[in-house]
Formats: C-alpha cells, sequence, structure tokens
C-alpha cells in the first residue's frame, strides 16, 4: 500500500522553479531515500510535506488525507513525525523530558488542560520514552540537561522524539549531516535496527550515498527540481543519468 | 525526572511554617504591622501567578496589572451592591479579572515575544485610561471606587459590622499583640485570610508546575516552534497559562479591596505591571519560592525606605561632626523617602548583574558553597 503519494507538485520561488512535476510515492514498511545534489529541491519537498511550505500545484497525499494546508501540529496528529536537520530539540529539559513531551502530545492530542495531574504519575509515558532511549542507546544520559549533549547525540535525541510518537511516516532530514565517520556508521546500524525492530515507514533525505546504499529499499533521484529516477539500489549507481547528474554530462 | 515528592512536599510545609510565622518573623524588622503583611501576601499571590505566565512560558506580559485593577474593581462593586461580606468580592474578582484575560491574552497571543509584550502594555495603558476617564460611571475616574452611604448593600445585615468581614469577623481586626524579641508583633485577621489564599496559591502554582501542562509551558519557553512540529497545538496552552496568571492577578486585586475597601485607576498603570516583573526577576524567575520573595523584598524596601525622612537622616549621621553630617545627609537623602525607586533600581540592577538567577539562585549558590556540595535548587 502506498502511505504517501505526491503527485505533480510544482514549486516556483521567483524565477527559480525549484520543483517541477515531482511524482513519488513511498509504500507503507519501506525506507525511501531522497538523493540529489545540492539545490535539487530535495529540503522544498520536504518543507510541502510538513506544512511549511504550500506547493503551486500538486498534491501530497499522507494515508487518504491531503496534508496541503495543514497546519504542523495537525500534520503530526495524522502519524508525520519529523527529525531536522540541524537538531531542534528543547535545550533546557532533560534528556527524558525531550522524549516524554512528543509522547504526551502523541498521547493526548493537540492541546490538554490537565494542570492537577502530576508529571511523576505518568509512569506509561515514562516507560515509553526510557524503552525508546534505550533502543537508540541514550538510556545512561536521561538525567541529562539536552543542551549539554554532544552534536551526535542531540541528533540521537530528535530521533528518539519522533519515534517515541510509533508515527506512520518518520520523515529524516540529512540524519547524518555534519557527523563523523563513526557516527554516522553508528547512526546507520540505529536506524537499520529501528526499521526491523518498528517496522516504521520513512523517507530519508540524503547526499551521502554510504548511508543511502546501507538503508533505502527504494531511491529518488532529485536533479533540478525532477525526479529523474526511482528505483532500487541497486539499479541506481550504474544508471547513466544519475552519473550525469552528480559528475556532470560523460561525454 | 528524579523524585519529587518529597522535596516538592517540604518546600509546601516550609512556605506554610514561613507564612504563618509571618507576624513573628518580621517582627524585628520592624515589619510586622497588619498593613505590610497583607502586601506581602496579595503581592505574593500576584508575582506567583505572574510567574507561571513568564517564569514557564518565557511570555513577558506588561499588563498585569490591569487584571488586579479589574479584579478590586469586582470587589468593591460587590460591597456597594450586595454587603460587606467578602467571599462574593473574591470571587466576582476572579471571574471579572478571568474574562479580561482571555479577551486581552487572546488579542495579544497572536505575536510573541518583544510585539506580545507591546500589545500587553499598550492594552494595559488603554484600561487604565479607561478607568481614569472613560468609564468614569463605573470606576469613578480619578477619585477611586470607594463605598458610600446610601450604596445598597441589599444583602448587608442590620447588625453585621460596617467594614469588610467574613461572616463578623472583621479583616481589620487586631486579636493579638505579643512581644517578640522586645518587639511588637500584631496578629491579625485579614493577613491570615490572605494568607490563607497565599499557600493555595503557591499549593496550586507548585501542582501546575509538576503538571503535563505545565511540561508543555517549559517547552513552549525552550522551543515553541519545536513543540508545534511535535503535535502541540500551542496557542491554547498559551492562553490558558495566561488566564490562570490573570485570574491570579485578579485574586490579589480582589483581597486588596478586601482589605481596604477602595479601588483606583493608579492600580492598573503600567508601573504596577513593571513592579511584578520586577518582583519575580528580582526574586528568580521560573523557581517557586523566588517571586513570593520579591513581591516580599520590593514591599519591604518601600515600606522601610519611603519612610525615612531627613530627620531620620540626621539621627543616623548624629555622631559626625556637623559639617560631614550634613554632607553625609544630602548624599543620602535621594536615595529615600520619595526617591526609594532610585535605591530599588540600584538594587535591582546589582541583583540582575550579580545574580542572574534572582534572590533564590543567590541563596542556593550561597548553600551551595556553604555546605560544599551539589545541593539542589529550592525551587
Amino acid at each position: 500500500m502506498q502511505i504517501l503519494e505526491v503527485k505533480g507538485v510544482n514549486k516556483r520561488f521567483g524565477g527559480l522553479q525549484a520543483l517541477n512535476d515531482v511524482n513519488l510515492s513511498v509504500s507503507e514498511g519501506s525506507v525511501h531515500a531522497i538523493i540529489g545534489p545540492n539545490g535539487a529541491g530535495k529540503s522544498t519537498l520536504l518543507n510541502c510535506f510538513i506544512g511549511r511550505l504550500n506547493p503551486d500545484s500538486g498534491s501530497v497525499t499522507f494515508d487518504g488525507k491531503s496534508l496541503l494546508g495543514m497546519k504542523p501540529h495537525e500534520i503530526n496528529q495524522v502519524g508525520v513525525s519529523r527529525v531536522f536537520q540541524t537538531p531542534e530539540i528543547f535545550v533546557d529539559l532533560t534528556v527524558l523530558e525531550n522524549v516524554m513531551i512528543p509522547a504526551l502530545a502523541h498521547r493526548d492530542g493537540a492541546f490538554k488542560l490537565n494542570p492537577f495531574k502530576r508529571m511523576r504519575q505518568e509512569t506509561a509515558i515514562r516507560a515509553k520514552a526510557i524503552d525508546v532511549l534505550e533502543d537508540i542507546g541514550l538510556e545512561d544520559k536521561i538525567d541529562m540537561t539536552a543542551s549539554s549533549m554532544s552534536r551526535g547525540d542531540k541528533r540521537r535525541l530528535e530521533m528518539a522524539m519522533g519515534l517515541v510518537q510509533d508515527p506512520k511516516l518518520l520523515l529524516l532530514d540529512e540524519p547524518t549531516a555534519g557527523m563523523s565517520r563513526a557516527d554516522t556508521n553508528n547512526t546507520i546500524d540505529v536506524l537499520k535496527h529501528i526499521g526491523d525492530s518498528r517496522g516504521i515507514t520513512m523517507v530519508i533525505i540524503e547526499h551521502d550515498m554510504h548511508v543511502v546504499f546501507s538503508l533505502a529499499d527504494k531511491i529518488s533521484v532529485l536533479a533540478q527540481g525532477t525526479v529523474i529516477v526511482e528505483d532500487v539500489p541497486g539499479n541506481i549507481k550504474g544508471n547513466p543519468k544519475v552519473q550525469e547528474a552528480y559528475l556532470g554530462t560523460t561525454n | 525526572m528524579n523524585n519529587s515528592k518529597y522535596s516538592d512536599s517540604a518546600l509546601l510545609l516550609f512556605f506554610i511554617i514561613m507564612v504563618v510565622a509571618g507576624p513573628f518573623l518580621l517582627a524585628p524588622f520592624g515589619g510586622s504591622y497588619p498593613d505590610l503583611l497583607q502586601k506581602f501576601a496579595i503581592f505574593g499571590i500576584f508575582a506567583i501567578g505572574f510567574n507561571i505566565l513568564f517564569g514557564l512560558t518565557g511570555y513577558l506580559s506588561f499588563g498585569h496589572a490591569v487584571f488586579l485593577g479589574v479584579g478590586s474593581y469586582g470587589a468593591v462593586w460587590m460591597f456597594k451592591l450586595l454587603s460587606y461580606n467578602v467571599l462574593p468580592a473574591l470571587v466576582v474578582a476572579v471571574v471579572v479579572a478571568g474574562f479580561f484575560s482571555v479577551v486581552i491574552g487572546y488579542i495579544s497571543l497572536r505575536r510573541s515575544g518583544i510585539y506580545f509584550s507591546i500589545l500587553t502594555l499598550a492594552f494595559a495603558q488603554m484600561m487604565f485610561n479607561v478607568a481614569y476617564s472613560v468609564a468614569t460611571p463605573i470606576t469613578n475616574g480619578e477619585t477611586g471606587l470607594q463605598i458610600y452611604n446610601d450604596d445598597p448593600q441589599w444583602l448587608q445585615g442590620a447588625d453585621s459590622p460596617l467594614t469588610t468581614n467574613l461572616f463578623g469577623l472583621k479583616m481589620n481586626e487586631v486579636f493579638w499583640r505579643p512581644e517578640f524579641l522586645g518587639f511588637e508583633a500584631q496578629f491579625n485577621v485579614g493577613y491570615y485570610f490572605c494568607a490563607f489564599f497565599l499557600i493555595i496559591a503557591f499549593y496550586l502554582a507548585l501542582r501546575i508546575t509538576r503538571s503535563p501542562f505545565g511540561m508543555m509551558l517549559r517547552a513552549i519557553k525552550t522551543n515553541q516552534n519545536r513543540l508545534n512540529f511535535t503535535g502541540v497545538s500551542t496557542r491554547p496552552y498559551m492562553l490558558a497559562a495566561f488566564v490562570i496568571s490573570g485570574m491570579y492577578a485578579g485574586l490579589a486585586g480582589g483581597l486588596w479591596a478586601c482589605m481596604d475597601p477602595l479601588a483606583g485607576a493608579e492600580r492598573m498603570q503600567w508601573t504596577a505591571s513593571g513592579e511584578v516583573v520586577l518582583m519575580t526577576i528580582l526574586g528568580g524567575a521560573g523557581t517557586m519560592l523566588g517571586p513570593v520573595l520579591g513581591a516580599g523584598f520590593i514591599k519591604y524596601f518601600e515600606a522601610i525606605f519611603s519612610k525615612i525622612n531627613d530627620q531620620v537622616l540626621h539621627s543616623w549621621f548624629a555622631f559626625m561632626p556637623d559639617g560631614m553630617e550634613n554632607v553625609m545627609v544630602a548624599i543620602v537623602h535621594p536615595f529615600v523617602g520619595k526617591g526609594w525607586h532610585l535605591t530599588l533600581g540600584l538594587l535591582f540592577m546589582m541583583i540582575v548583574i550579580f545574580l542572574p538567577g534572582g534572590l533564590i539562585g543567590g541563596l542556593t549558590s550561597l548553600g551551595r558553597v556553604l555546605t560544599g556540595r551539589g545541593r539542589k535548587s529550592k525551587g
């Protein structure tokens, strides 16, 4: 079943056609990577999924519902969680609190007035958060203030914040950007583990080929605002169109 | 998320003891008289409520005195129409303040940061002018709203007291005047009435801070944008926090009118809104005890410094030779009496620069130094 369907999306910024008739479909339970050289329109496309940008034309349908025109919190509430390129976390709060907040939002919806409920009685939410933190390898840092973590740990914390919501779709924007080789490999392992154990559908935007080929079930190559190829990883590397997009013309 | 159960109970118990023993504790400092003690409790409530908005969410309102003011007006109207009983007055004060904070909050919260502050400031100034001149039939303009002999007072019993009371228990009554360390301590009904509400206000604020709701408010302060992408609609959370803090202010305003059945427009001037900001920051924004401490600190210094006149100053420096004495009096003169705000300003600057965590932050670091270990913060 296709959980995310993007049809004929166009987006123009002044004289620049950032997205040109983009079509994309992501099947449930798969890991779908979107790759492409700088300026290909990857981030623009992602922003169209999450309500930051509205495309000029076309449709973005998730699980039978159109995402266009929805507010960011509404998109999250239908089951799309996002991991940002630069870590967006609650820096003044502890690691555990950072993960409990999305868990509460998932359970209670967009707004719940419960000023007299005790946080310490939220044992189910706490257990769930700790469970995810264990999965992602941060269980010994739960009482740490988020701002004092290393950059790599912050990114892993963000993944935990997305995962704890049991999303139907997890959007990852360059999950390994700026990471050392060791951290990158570690992140790949974590994502593989999540994909296998939780069966979450993931869309990964990435330009690190190593990451993409280790994880993705399917790859869409974006160049100059258009999807030039959509195929399984094995067929991507040898594809002349892809080589052209990345390395320039070969003849 | 350490186990906060015991430390919170200890904090509450400590708070209750301090409040109940207030008249004794302040006697040696010359602060044990009803008017000042009542102000401590009233402004303590005001600051606790303000801290729910400012301390938790980081949204700085410059218009909270409006809610205190309308609370006072509401309460005095109840005295005029019904009777001198304080209960209906308090209920109406809180309800009226709640109504105003829904309207002002709904509009002001369309913006954040400095624009939010400016909007609340604009509302405060508008409401002040409305109370001062436009709505004179309701507010009695610059004279202030007070109770006259020909007011209806439909429920006023024939033999009930002609002063604010709780079913006959007069608010201005001093029921015990013991000597404490050579100073007189005055135990007053009104203070304990206010103290009762102060303790409840403190307890509720503690519960709110430790709730999932309170956690969302703290997350708003840290990264509101991220919270939206986490599936939380932050606007209703903000409005709820704004209205709760507005109702705290209304309760404070109502209690003020119960202690002294008057209401004037100057209560809602922007300087009054600024004062509660000072109290909260001075004591330590975001901490539990800080705002109350800050409120007490400012009200105490207001009472003490504003009473010092040149005569007192001359008696202080009488030991000096005449010329010296006059020079010293001339130097200190601008900082006391009517100029006590100058002293307050200097104190405020010193605390903000040297104790960024406010008085509570300072006390916590002091405790850490004295005990030589990393003790947990009190609030």
